[in-house]
């Protein structure tokens, strides 16, 4: 769907070349930190922005060259832009309204939209009479009466509190199962990305790290980048050194920690054993308290504690290699005061080896 | 706690008082002038050259406003005035809202140099103005035989010179206050730029429209130099210099006469002033142009 994209603004590239295809009904979720291409992607879709080079495709037909309205496409705004002087019924009904719908199809469209997203009773107000959840729904409104081939959301929940947010993405969620429209959203929040997408794509620096399903990006991160912005409490990193050991590879992180590498390991790290500048990742759950029988790739080892943060459920234990702080998460009846000395297993069945150099995960 | 909230309270009253001091001392200032107008309206010109008490009627009259409301000359300058004025209005509306909408949301090139410069073509007074405009009239009577002098709709010609540049730029600063996605929105809605503009932009920026038309009108019915220059026969003047022309015989001033025509010269703008002003507040309380 999408080829080569390409946006620049004078010399700098926002965005420099991204293949994408997305399938029919599929929820896709743009996400990154903010100045990494998002955005400026999902305007290109929608024809807001140009397209400095490269080809967007929808239903297969090349749209670069065709107007916004002719796109088919409906977008949800982050600060909602709901036409502050008409009711809720014409914000919803103005797309129709100017494609010269028949009013009994406008009226049967905004009624089943209204009765999706629960705001009948709101369809008279005007737009400051309602609360910023309500107006979300009604800017969702305005592009579902569309039945448009593709939805467009650029960070729409960012105005809302924590709360509502939580509450709006099941919101969001829902609506998608009910309407099935293909959907691209765009967000900087990994957790937004995770619960409600299909297929999640990262992007950094106006490029593609990773292109995978919630659990692919989780558990197999193909980068550096990917590896440390999914997930929260964010993955450990460390700088590591791979040495041949008696019997197999070993990962030194410390003069005190090293890990013997799990056998089934050894012929994909091998070819990296003694190259500079390699990192160690591991998740703070992969480092918990040890729970016996100890498993084969569980390796423990001890380490003083510089904070405790018990969550109720759970209870983060901070501790520090080579300078750099590192996360673990442990059973709450594990929790050990600053200071005190902890012994941790960690669970090398879901280590990543990334190359210093390439950014990619061995 | 307690001693600070009460020298809070202190300080607001203290602030208070001055302010109120200097409303009335403004107040007087302003009002002065036309009460003085009005008692002088209701006073017989004997009674003005007997100049004994300014500020009291010994014998009340209305023939001043008799006198002037059945004058057709009179009748004639306000016919004038409100045709102007009202053409006037018209045309600034027309030309600077879709040139505000330009200048503010496509960018083409050269749009902020221009914007810029139909500012400055505001800050070009008119008194610089009217010479050349004179000679260029003339210009065009001698090419084509049109008399671009002394017709009152001459006046529908000259003032938008002065109304359009100000008007565009109150509109550009309105149009630029309202938020990038609300045109995006419309655009992804299907709307084209006349529609963007018609159905969005000026509902939205109604307030804005309002201060731009109660200028422009305001302009229109105030100018003097214009007329004053460019009209010299009595059935086409507009009421500002129709009366020192008509109402001040040789070197015999007719007070009372003036004062009243001046007087109710004054009232169509306040009118305007007084209905368009509460739309105005209405539309700025309602905070219309927050998405």
């Amino acid at each position: 769907m999408l080829r080569k994209l390409v946006k620049k603004y004078d010399d700098t590239l926002a965005v420099r070349g991204i293949d994408l295809d997305i399938a029919d009904k599929e929820f896709v979720v743009l996400v990154g930190p903010s100045g990494c291409g998002k955005s400026t992607t999902l305007r290109m879709i929608a024809g807001l922005e140009e397209v400095s080079e490269g080809d967007v495709l929808i239903g297969g037909e090349d749209v670069v060259d065709v107007p916004p309205k002719d796109r088919d496409i409906a977008m949800v705004f982050q600060n909602y832009a709901l036409y502050p002087h008409m009711t809720v019924y014409e914000n919803m009904s103005f797309g129709l309204r100017l494609k010269r719908f028949a009013r009994d199809e406008i009226e049967r469209r905004v009624q089943n939209a209204a009765r999706i997203l629960d705001i009948t009773e709101l369809l008279e107000r005007k737009p400051r009479q309602l609360s910023g959840g309500q107006r979300q729904r009604v800017a969702m409104g305005r592009a579902i009466v569309r039945d448009p081939k593709v939805f467009l959301f650029d960070e729409p929940l960012s105005n809302l509190d924590a709360q509502l947010r939580v509450q709006m993405r099941t919101e969001i969620k829902k609506v998608h199962q009910k309407v099935r429209t293909t959907t691209i959203y765009v967000t900087h929040d990994q957790v937004e990305a995770m619960t409600l997408a299909d297929r999640v794509v990262v992007m950094h620096h106006g490029l593609i790290e990773q292109v995978g399903t919630p659990a692919e990006l989780y558990h197999k991160p193909a980068t550096r980048f990917v590896a440390g912005f999914i997930g929260s409490p964010a993955m450990n990193l460390l700088p590591c050194a791979l040495e041949e050991a008696s019997g197999g590879l070993r990962a030194r992180l410390s003069d005190t920690i090293a890990f013997a590498l799990p056998a089934e390991r050894d012929a994909r790290y091998r070819p990296h054993a003694g190259r500079p500048g390699l990192l160690f990742g591991l998740r703070p759950e992969h480092i918990t308290d040890p729970r016996p029988p100890l498993r084969p790739a569980q390796r423990s080892f001890e380490v003083p504690v510089d904070v405790c943060e018990p969550l109720g459920m759970e209870t983060l234990l901070h501790f520090t290699v080579q300078g750099i702080d590192v996360c673990a998460r442990v059973d709450p009846a594990a929790g050990a005061p600053a200071g005190s000395r902890v012994t941790l297993v960690a669970d090398l069945n879901h280590m990543h080896l990334i190359d210093g150099e390439s950014k990619k995960v061995l | 706690m307690a001693q600070a909230r009460a020298s809070l309270r202190a300080e607001r009253r203290r602030a208070l008082v001055w302010s109120y001091v200097f409303l009335v001392i403004f107040a007087i200032f302003f009002l002065t002038p036309p009460l003085y107008m009005l008692i002088t309206s209701f006073k017989t010109n004997a009674e003005i050259s007997a100049a004994a008490a300014p500020w009291w009627i010994h014998q009340p009259t209305l023939g001043n406003y008799v006198e002037l409301l059945t004058s057709p000359t009179y009748l004639t300058f306000f016919r004038n005035s409100a045709l102007v004025s009202v053409l006037v209005v018209a045309i600034t509306m027309a030309v600077s809202i879709p040139a505000a909408f330009a200048l503010s949301r496509m960018k083409f090139w050269g749009s902020a140099a221009l914007a810029t410069g139909v500012f400055l073509t505001y800050l070009v007074p008119e008194t610089l103005l009217f010479i050349p405009l004179f000679k260029m009239f003339v210009e065009v009577h001698e090419l084509t035989g049109i008399e671009l002098v002394n017709h009152w709709w001459v006046l529908v010609l000259l003032y938008p010179t002065l109304t359009v540049p100000f008007c565009t730029w109150i509109m550009i600063g309105y149009f630029a206050s309202i938020p990038k996605e609300l045109d995006e929105a419309a655009v992804m809605d299907g709307a084209g730029y006349v529609q963007i503009l018609v159905r969005i932009f000026v509902p939205v920026a109604l307030p804005g429209i309002i201060a731009a038309t109660i200028f422009a009108f305001t302009v229109s019915w105030a100018q003097f130099l214009y007329p004053l220059a460019f009209i010299t026969s009595v059935d086409q003047l507009v009421l500002p210099v129709g009366i020192i022309t008509t109402l001040i015989r040789g070197d015999v001033f007719t007070w009372a006469q003036i004062m009243t025509g001046a007087l109710l010269g004054a009232a169509p703008p306040l009118i305007i002033y007084a209905f368009l002003m509460d739309y105005y507040i209405a539309g700025l309380t309602a905070g219309a142009t927050k998405g």
